[in-house]
């Protein structure tokens, strides 16, 4: 954004770099609707508890409640001006199947005083964006996409479980993208038998089908071991914690992806070594680690942000099949994963298909990075034509 | 050429090793072993425990149970038992490998065959709205997580009865079938995982195929082939698809690392008898044998499926020279 005092910019001034690949990016739909989205789902996450309306791990008595339909016209063909939803009241306690009983209105409400809870971790309140009105007494809870096997409301629950599943992406693919470009940029700048050492350690990590690993670290590391014990502090008999376990899943999920974006990372290094900039700073007396760091890694950015845009979606689903398959995660903390492991008796899945929503939220952040991570790809290209 | 086969397979072999002794570190790291649920039962008694231990050698520390595993290899091939089963681990393997080898087979036939055509008619016809409508399906294809399209598969599959919703054969029936019944009844199984193992490969190499075929349409030798009067047709099946395909075998090797991964949650939810889902009950059971040799089995599959992309690229492109690779 120019400044109003500056003259205007001749027609031809020359645009910086970063000008130029932001000017590409927002003309590309796509790369402009993914990049909105998740806009929209980190936002979500983080004021979760103030867009749900229950918190994600209260249950209730109303198992595998369908989602409400939200209602404008009610039975009488009266229209209102806000909305409501009809109770749903179960019908067969041994079918788990509900019917509507139309007797009363319940009305959505807006900022409406609900269970207390932490904004941002800081300001202790009630306000949540919606509620039924009148719920609380009646004991009618307002379900937008159904609830769980422990009644608890789906759409609190995915929006926290989020959360997990939104920061584990963005947290594992820096791990990953450190050790990546710390050990690319070393093995390429320094050569000899530390690159033959660490490239080897590379082909070992590359070899292995990546969830094979994944499954055997997590069962390596599993509750109890000596080494978590050591490095959590626990006390003896003592489990991990929620929040343990989802660093370990951070952790594990970071620790296999790095070898390949450290192979390229070392081509990328070796070919810009012995440039004459590079060399100059040496004789001036640059360090070794100022070389890499200043002068050397720079030079991949462009291809470090496309290629932890587009892989992002790596650790999300990381996550997803380490809870899915019950090693990930734990009850009741929901995540995406978690959650869509209940689908994986077929009784609920048919009687509650509803419990696959998750699923839509893992679809749509992927698709959203995919998009992204694409437009970026081709904003970023040097030999673009404009 | 066989001298380069020969050396990339003692390569892999080395890379084995390593994988292995990696493998065997990692699941040691976990206290407690297989006994221990047998430990906590009061009525199994305290000899038959310490002999078991001494039995499956859970008493020493692991690098000695690594090196006395190894040379049970080197000197007899011997790959040790599961506890679970109670047998060598290859007899519990073998049919399981080969149930994913055949999930994973068809899922690449698959791939292949829709995604080449749709590829090309992408390319063909670039900006059309087939191309646009195709790339739109290529994006869900590709962001469609694996285990949420496998339950949907399933969910669809009890909703309409059109499939079975899990296993691999109608083991009820099993025994009176014909062999032609059986070979369509395993095909009926295998409908389901495979569309839903192939679906992001199928995305990504329509995709990819688009991508080269463009790329191959704005060479010089296109324009001269066109200006020489070749026509429309054998210019782009005979000049450019020809040449656009050969990044795509590379491609097939990188595929098959995502496919076996892939797999395990595949199998896991439409209850498929392969190796993944052997793998992870082998792992919750501290099955460390079995658990070692899946996981062998699974890098082997990789290491030989890209020596095989090598091979075939080779065979297919022949301006690559195999001997050259050497000098690497």
């Amino acid at each position: 954004m120019s400044e109003p005092t500056q003259d205007p910019p001749a027609p031809d001034a020359p645009k910086s770099p970063w000008r130029i690949v932001m000017g590409r990016l927002l003309r590309n739909r796509f790369a402009l609707l993914g990049g909105m989205i998740l806009g929209v789902l980190y936002l979500s996450a983080i004021f979760a508890n103030f867009f749900s309306p229950y918190d994600p791990e209260t249950s209730s008595d109303t198992t595998h409640h369908p989602p409400h339909h939200i209602r404008f016209v009610d039975q009488e063909g009266k229209f209102h001006l806000r909305p409501f939803i009809y109770r749903y009241a179960m019908t067969d306690l041994l079918r788990r199947a509900y019917g509507v009983d139309t007797s009363e209105r319940y009305p959505i409400q807006f900022f409406v005083q609900g269970e207390p809870y932490r904004l941002l971790g800081l300001f202790e309140t009630r306000r949540r964006l919606f509620g039924v009105g009148g719920g609380d007494q009646a004991g009618v809870r307002i379900y937008l996409l159904g609830s769980d096997w422990n009644g608890r409301d789906l759409f609190s629950r995915v929006l926290h479980g989020g959360r997990i599943s939104l920061s584990i992406g963005l947290i594992g693919i820096m791990i990953t993208m450190s050790l990546g470009m710390l050990v690319g940029g070393i093995s390429g700048y320094f050569a000899g038998w530390v690159d033959l050492v660490m490239m080897r350690v590379v082909e070992l990590l590359m070899s292995i089908p990546g969830l094979y690993l994944i499954l055997a670290l997590r069962a390596g590391l599993s509750g109890d071991s000596p080494f978590l014990h050591w490095l959590f502090r626990l006390e003896e008999g003592e489990h991990l914690g929620s929040g343990q376990i989802y660093l370990l899943i951070v952790a594990i999920l970071g620790l296999v992806g790095w070898g390949g974006t450290a192979r390229v990372i070392r081509g990328q290094v070796l070919a810009v070594k012995e440039l004459d900039y590079v060399r100059a700073a040496r004789s001036l007396g640059a360090s070794h680690l100022r070389i890499i760091i200043r002068h050397l890694l720079p030079n991949t950015f462009t291809y470090v942000i496309v290629s932890a845009t587009l892989a992002v979606p790596a650790y999300i689903l990381g996550e997803v099949a380490l809870s899915f398959l019950g090693v990930g995660i734990e009850e009741p903390t929901p995540s995406w994963g978690l959650m869509l492991h209940d689908g994986q008796t077929l009784h609920t899945l048919t009687s509650a298909p509803w419990i696959l929503v998750p699923g839509v939220f893992i679809f749509v952040t992927v698709f959203a990075f995919n998009f992204l991570g694409d437009g970026l790809r081709d904003a970023l290209d040097p030999k673009a034509v404009e | 050429m066989h001298y380069f086969i020969l050396r990339r397979l003692s390569h892999g072999l080395l890379i084995l090793l390593g994988v292995s002794f990696l493998t065997f570190f990692i699941i040691n790291q976990a206290p407690g072993d297989y006994l221990d649920r047998y430990r906590l039962d009061p009525q199994i008694p305290k000899h038959w425990i310490e002999e078991e231990e001494e039995r499956l050698g859970l008493d020493k520390p692991w690098i000695v149970t690594y090196f006395l595993w190894l040379k049970g290899i080197v000197t007899h091939l011997n790959f040790g038992k599961s506890f679970q089963y109670k047998e060598p681990v290859f007899e519990i393997l073998k049919g399981r490998v080969l149930n994913t080898l055949l999930l994973s087979f068809c899922s690449i036939v698959f791939a292949w065959v829709v995604a080449i055509p749709l590829g090309i008619m992408a390319g063909h016809l670039q900006y059309s709205w087939f191309d646009k409508g195709s790339s739109v399906v290529a994006f869900v294809g590709l962001s469609i997580p694996n285990v949420f399209l496998a339950l949907l598969a399933i969910y669809f599959a009890a909703q309409t009865g059109w499939f079975p919703t899990g296993e691999m054969r109608d083991n009820v029936h099993w025994d009176g079938f014909t062999r032609w019944q059986k070979f369509l009844d395993v095909a009926h199984h295998l409908v389901l995982p495979t569309l839903v193992l192939g679906t992001a490969m199928t995305a990504e190499l329509m995709r990819q195929m688009r991508g080269q075929l463009l790329d191959v349409l704005r060479a010089d030798y296109i324009r001269t082939a066109r200006a020489k009067g070749v026509s429309e047709r054998a210019l782009l099946f005979k000049h450019a698809v020809r040449n656009a395909i050969n990044p795509l075998i590379t491609l097939f090797g990188f595929s098959l690392a995502s496919l076996l991964s892939g797999s395990v949650l595949v199998e896991q939810v439409t209850s498929y008898p392969g190796l993944g889902r052997l793998t992870v009950r082998a792992l919750f059971d501290q099955d460390i044998y079995l658990v070692m040799a899946s996981v062998l089995v699974a890098t082997t599959m990789l290491i030989l499926g890209n020596l095989m992309a090598d091979i075939l690229l080779a065979w297919s492109d022949p301006r690559i020279k195999i001997e050259d690779s050497l000098t690497e």
